[in-house]
């Protein structure tokens, strides 16, 4: 059997298991779809099967492995940062709960530094802290190196945390717009996908997802890269402080998905 | 509004409404309990049961659970409900009705004439008092026939909806699964893509391609490009081979309108795939998708639980005369179905209504990666629902689908019910497999090499 680690390595595999067999590999090129399996009876070849396990495994576990604040911090050489967490006490009742998910723990709020922020990033844990931990940090310093003359909050960490958070973190410190940076449900062919959600002043409570932008897929060299994605949200930043708004106002080049980790 | 009260070891217990008293009698699930509706303990939701029992069946024809006048879902259920076809259940307490839908008097004649006069509340109602077995036993007696192209629901079928989809609805990637799932029998339901758009350009492109391939090869099947509702009668006036009409609906007239669709859109619809008429052997034009949770995410559940708002979703479908309808039973997650034995019950309870209700019911037996459930889950799940006698399924490659990112069945688990439960495919589509040489002597199968067959220059032209 081979040695199971990325799910991408294990992928490949996949392309070399159909021998004497052209039609196979060439379709394979046009879709990640797991096609031409072959059978053993009507059930799956043990390998394929053995595979399907393994990116399943992946995506459970990016779900569930805790978040590491400091890992995160630590790629941030000379930006203040804050941890926080929110109202759901364990994974188990964020993963049920995602109002509490989106409520910030009342102690922390308290705690939160006040200023004239024009934006605060938040880190969110969401539902792949392995994304965050992979593509928080680089791609917060892509997006700060493009905001120059911008009053940058400290980074907001956030264990156990939704989309709508961020709400309650940019009300509690005064900032005019968040950013939240946020793991995206896993999929079996993608367990480290980031979300990048702004909100131009919102409103806990009152914000929608129709007053969001959203760049998906975050997750380089497969999905979007840090570069091509920071440019897009300076962009939409420099676009919402003019229009005074963020959301179905504000026009979005880019793919939108409302039910990532919202 | 009534008040419903039961004793329970000595302990007494009060429910405010029948809304209140549905919600509570409810099996345990995440989605209830975020809306502060489940039971509180254990005991309450026994006592509710106990309390639900004795509630005669004409309660649910008097105190509607979402008033008359706020929603057009109950104005539906109401003005539509036959009270001849209620006429042998009419004195009946919810307690009694579960006894008869398990006697032999509910056969499948008896089922099928009682339908009509059923309401969505009665059958969430019976379904909290009923066992899973219970709701295979009868739901198994069901018979709902519809047909396009194809017919599906006869007595020893399974019908499978092939999903091709694709993340940037890539023509050759489409192709390349559409390819996978035929030589492994699926797609007599019907070939149904996910569109990763829903611009009009997009659809009707993949509704070409579709349509290409089964013209091409005289497959007895439909197709249809899962695309909101105005983009179908959009495309339908611009002459676009739409075979089944789609939509996502829900059981409430605000969760409907957070999908961006009204009755009077529906209709308008209907009657325009009807005015097509591309069907052979039927005229049942639309295909409905529903699911536990769509109502309180768009927080328009107006109080009532999430099972029997699902099962208010039904009266929606009904009006159309549906070629299929499925429950995407554990699409949304675990704040709604939390693991495996939640989704199960859910997945038997939705199958279990809509039969009871007439609909031609199928399901997308599937998980999020952050539910608590994996490959047995859905292997259980396939197994129990194939018993209960399931329309059909809908399958994917690997049972992995790579544009909506959650795990269903897959075209093998699909091969497998029907060889452990002696199913076979659609008769159109089984006569088809034949006559392409994919069935073994035995009815099963024939497993391809990938290169030899006809049917490869599906994918051969377009991988090029």
């Amino acid at each position: 059997m081979t040695e199971v680690g990325e799910v991408t390595e294990v992928r490949e595999v996949t392309e070399v298991s159909v021998p004497n067999d052209d039609l196979w590999p060439a379709l394979r090129r046009r879709t990640q779809a797991r096609i031409g399996l072959g059978r053993a009876g009507t059930a799956l070849p043990t390998r394929h099967r053995l595979e399907l396990q393994a990116a399943h495994a992946a995506a459970r576990d990016a779900v569930h492995s805790p978040f590491a604040p400091d890992r995160v911090a630590a790629e941030l050489p000379g930006m203040p940062t804050v941890r926080v967490r929110s109202a759901a006490p364990d994974r188990l009742t964020y993963l049920q709960r995602p109002d509490l998910g989106r409520r910030l723990d009342a102690v922390d709020r308290a705690h939160l530094p006040g200023g004239a922020w024009d934006v605060v990033f938040v880190v969110a844990d969401g539902l792949s802290s392995r994304a965050v931990h992979e593509h928080a940090a680089p791609m917060i310093r892509a997006t700060a190196a493009r905001l120059p003359g911008w009053h940058l909050a400290p980074v907001v960490l956030a264990e156990q945390a939704r989309v709508a958070l961020g709400d309650d973190v940019a009300a509690a410190m005064g900032a005019t717009a968040v950013v939240v940076l946020v793991g995206e449900r896993p999929g079996m062919s993608a367990a480290d996908s980031l979300g990048a959600y702004l909100t131009h002043r919102p409103v806990p409570g009152a914000t929608t997802d129709a007053d969001r932008n959203c760049l998906s897929n975050i997750r380089p060299p497969l999905g979007l890269s840090y570069d091509l994605a920071a440019e897009k949200l300076a962009g939409l930043l420099e676009r919402a402080r003019q229009l005074g708004s963020s959301g179905v106002g504000l026009k979005d080049d880019s793919d939108s998905d409302g039910a990532l980790g919202s | 509004m009534s008040v419903y009260t039961s004793t329970l070891g000595g302990e007494r217990h009060r429910f405010g409404s029948l809304a209140r008293l549905l919600a509570a009698a409810s099996p345990e699930r995440s989605g209830d309990r975020l809306a502060g509706l489940a039971a509180r303990t254990a005991r309450e939701r026994i006592a509710a049961r106990w309390a639900l029992a004795d509630v005669p069946l004409t309660d649910f024809l008097t105190e509607p659970l979402i008033p008359y006048e706020d929603d057009d879902v109950t104005r539906l259920i109401l003005d539509t409900h036959q009270r001849a076809a209620f006429a042998p259940v009419a004195s009946m307490t919810v307690g009694e009705l579960r006894e008869w839908l398990l006697s032999e008097a509910a056969d499948p004649a008896a089922l099928a004439a009682l339908a009509p006069g059923l309401t969505p509340e009665m059958a969430a109602a019976v379904s909290k008092l009923m066992g899973n077995a219970d709701l295979v036993a009868v739901a198994r007696k069901v018979r709902v026939v519809t047909a396009f192209r194809s017919t599906i629901g006869l007595p020893g079928r399974l019908a499978t909806r092939l999903q091709p989809n694709h993340p940037t609805d890539d023509p050759a990637g489409v192709a390349a699964a559409l390819l996978d799932g035929l030589l492994l029998g699926s797609g007599d339901a019907v070939i149904g893509i996910n569109p990763a758009t829903d611009s009009p350009k997009a659809v009707r492109d993949l509704l070409e391609l579709l349509d290409g391939v089964i013209g091409r090869y005289s497959i007895p099947t439909q197709s249809c490009v899962l695309c909101h509702v105005t983009t179908a009668v959009d495309l339908m006036a611009k002459d676009a081979p739409v075979d089944l009409v789609f939509q996502s609906i829900a059981g409430t007239q605000a969760a409907n309108a957070s999908f961006g669709v009204t009755l009077g859109l529906l209709d308008e619809a209907y009657e325009a795939a009807l005015a097509l008429d591309r069907g052979t052997v039927g005229r049942n034009v639309m295909y409905f998708e529903t699911g536990q949770g769509s109502a309180l995410s768009a927080d328009a559940h107006h109080g009532v639980d999430q099972q029997t708002v699902e099962a208010r979703a039904y009266a929606v479908a009904r009006r159309y005369d549906p070629l299929l309808v499925n429950t995407v039973v554990g699409f949304i997650g675990p704040e709604y179905l939390y693991d495996g034995r939640q989704i199960l019950r859910a997945a038997l309870e939705d199958h279990f209504c809509g039969k009871l209700l007439g609909l031609p019911m199928g399901l997308d037996i599937c998980y999020t990666n952050h539910a608590d459930a994996d490959d047995d889950d859905i292997a259980t799940m396939l197994t129990v629902l194939g018993v209960a006698g399931a329309s059909f399924v809908i399958c994917t490659p690997g049972g992995d689908d790579i544009m909506l990112n959650y795990q269903s069945a897959s075209y093998h688990d699909a091969l497998y019910l029907r060889e452990v439960l002696g199913l076979r495919p659609a008769p159109e589509f089984e006569a088809w497999l034949g006559s392409v040489g994919l069935l073994d002597d035995r009815g099963g199968i024939r497993e391809i090499a990938g290169t030899t067959h006809p049917l490869t220059a599906i994918g051969r032209e377009l991988a090029a």
